[in-house]
């Protein structure tokens, strides 16, 4: 799945249905308004920049049938669930979309289904359409072939092009999702007239965050300073110059502010995804952090899961924080940012998230930072995401990459 | 953008935009693609009125009708199509 889909650009349009931040525990009003479904984590593309986990190839065998995928909808949708990502890995590897497309519309949810393209075929988009999808979020990866096929490690390239057609000529909104990092952040200006030319109505530019793959790829993956601010004054321009209608969201990278984002807008406040084995887990990357137990639908209701389970209930609200952050006046706005973030990098899933500037820790990005400047680092080859790459880390034959981090990414 | 509001305007839901009842929010919301607003009493009763037929005037009149009570609602209603129409949620028809 592509990085950022679901994160803060659509965070501050639901922010307004979103009160309740900074008070703790389950007797609060939350509800899981974004659910989204991980549906497999089996992937076509072999993205250096995807954020699921590296051992992801342990949840490939023992994927949630479409009954359990219809019940959990069922059953999150009583809670207050209304939009539904359908995600992965590729969701177009499962053969039964098409039967969840169904029931997310019976049950009134907008479905958004986040895809690379392979796999959509002609007989597929009409059924996705009769069936009520409501809208197809497609990844593209940069203007030229090179760095598509590159980054992806994969040759995507044309069937993009011809996917980008194919969801126009259905009538869905033309929804873009481009991950950006060192290989196409030069391109951005020919990034944004591609999106136009190919008539999209929105266009999210997520700079690349350090989970997962990402992560191990970091110092790979990481533009400078200088060229995410020129990216981002290109980006302000071509609003401003082109009379595009296109909706343009940049998703600013955390690693380049001196605050911290606030994750997944709160702990446990809006956000529910259910992975492809079942687990019910508040952020995408949940797993990692040490000595919690989430839920999985095979085995426990969601209710029950969302409100009362000691996971969810662990980081809602702001009664866990430490210093610096407790007695921070910015407290609220950013939460203490992530958790994995800062159980990855500092080894404290309860310190500030590292990439605050008030972090004791904060030392940590600044020198990942220029790490990725240092030629000797940079020109460390990228570890794509693959089933072969994911055994292998599984099997610990890859510890010289994930021995800096707390968990393995 | 020209957003100044007529009475005889009429006015649809833009494309790709849904308006329902969400019984978990007691409110009506318009959903799109990744995102919801949620609008409040006022708000939601007047998006309720628009269907690509009636003219703004039509449901002025309407809410009047219905609110009899509520002081110089009109210029809530032409300020909340004016935010509605430069949000893009709704689209001239």
């Amino acid at each position: 799945m592509t990085q950022a889909s679901l994160g803060e650009s659509v965070v501050q349009k639901t922010v307004h249905a979103a009160t309740n931040n900074g008070v703790a525990a389950s007797a609060t009003q939350t509800q899981p308004l974004w659910l989204l479904a991980e549906v497999t984590y089996r992937c076509p593309l072999h993205c250096a920049f995807c954020y699921n986990p590296t051992d992801y190839d342990k949840h490939t065998q023992n994927e949630l049938t479409t009954e359990q995928w219809i019940q959990a909808l069922r059953d999150a949708r009583k809670l207050g669930a209304i939009q539904l990502g359908i995600s992965g890995g590729e969701p177009l590897l499962r053969d039964d979309i098409e039967d969840i497309v169904i029931e997310a519309k019976k049950l009134g949810y907008y479905s958004n289904l986040i895809t690379s393209g392979v796999g959509l075929t002609e007989k597929r988009i009409q059924a996705f359409k009769e069936g009520g999808l409501d809208h197809i979020q497609l990844s593209m990866h940069d203007i030229t072939e090179e760095i598509n096929n590159f980054i992806t490690n994969t040759k995507t390239f044309e069937l993009k092009k011809k996917v980008a057609a194919m969801i126009k000529g259905h009538g869905y909104p033309m929804v873009l999702n481009v991950v950006i990092h060192r290989y196409n952040i030069g391109h951005m200006k020919e990034i944004l007239e591609m999106a136009d030319a190919l008539g999209a109505e929105y266009i999210e530019l997520a700079n690349t965050q350090y989970y997962g793959w990402s992560l191990v790829n970091r110092s790979q993956l990481m533009p400078t300073r200088e060229q995410v601010e020129e990216a981002e004054r290109i980006t302000n321009e071509f609003r401003e110059k082109s009379g595009s209608k296109m909706k343009i969201f940049f998703v600013v990278p955390d690693y380049f502010s001196d605050r911290p984002k606030k994750c997944m807008n709160g702990w446990g406040e809006v956000f529910m995804i259910v992975t492809a084995n079942g687990d019910v887990l508040p952020c995408h990357s949940a797993r990692v952090l040490p000595n919690m137990k989430f839920p999985n639908v095979k085995d426990t209701d969601l209710g029950w899961s969302w409100k009362d389970s000691p996971a969810f209930n662990k980081y809602r609200g702001d009664d866990w924080m430490k210093e610096p952050c407790r007695s921070c006046s910015e407290k609220a706005n950013d939460l203490g940012g992530c958790r994995c973030q800062s159980f990855l990098l500092t080894g404290d899933a309860e310190a500030a998230d590292p990439v605050c500037s008030k972090s004791p820790h904060h030392h940590l990005i600044e020198k990942a930072i220029i790490d990725a400047q240092n030629p000797a680092i940079a020109a460390q080859p990228i570890l794509f995401r693959n089933d072969k790459n994911s055994k292998k880390i599984i099997a610990g034959e890859l510890k010289a990459l994930t021995d800096e981090f707390h968990a393995l990414p | 953008m020209d957003t100044q509001i007529q009475h005889a305007d009429i006015y649809a839901l833009s494309h790709h935009h849904r308006f329902q009842w969400e019984e978990a929010q007691n409110s009506y919301v318009i959903l799109f693609p990744e995102g919801m607003v949620k609008l409040h009493g006022g708000a939601g009763e007047v998006l309720k009125r628009v269907n690509g037929k009636a003219t703004v005037g039509d449901i002025v009149a309407d809410l009047k009708a219905t609110f009899p009570d509520a002081d110089d609602i009109e210029s809530d209603i032409i300020g909340m199509f004016e935010l509605a129409f430069s949000k893009g949620w709704l689209r001239k028809v």
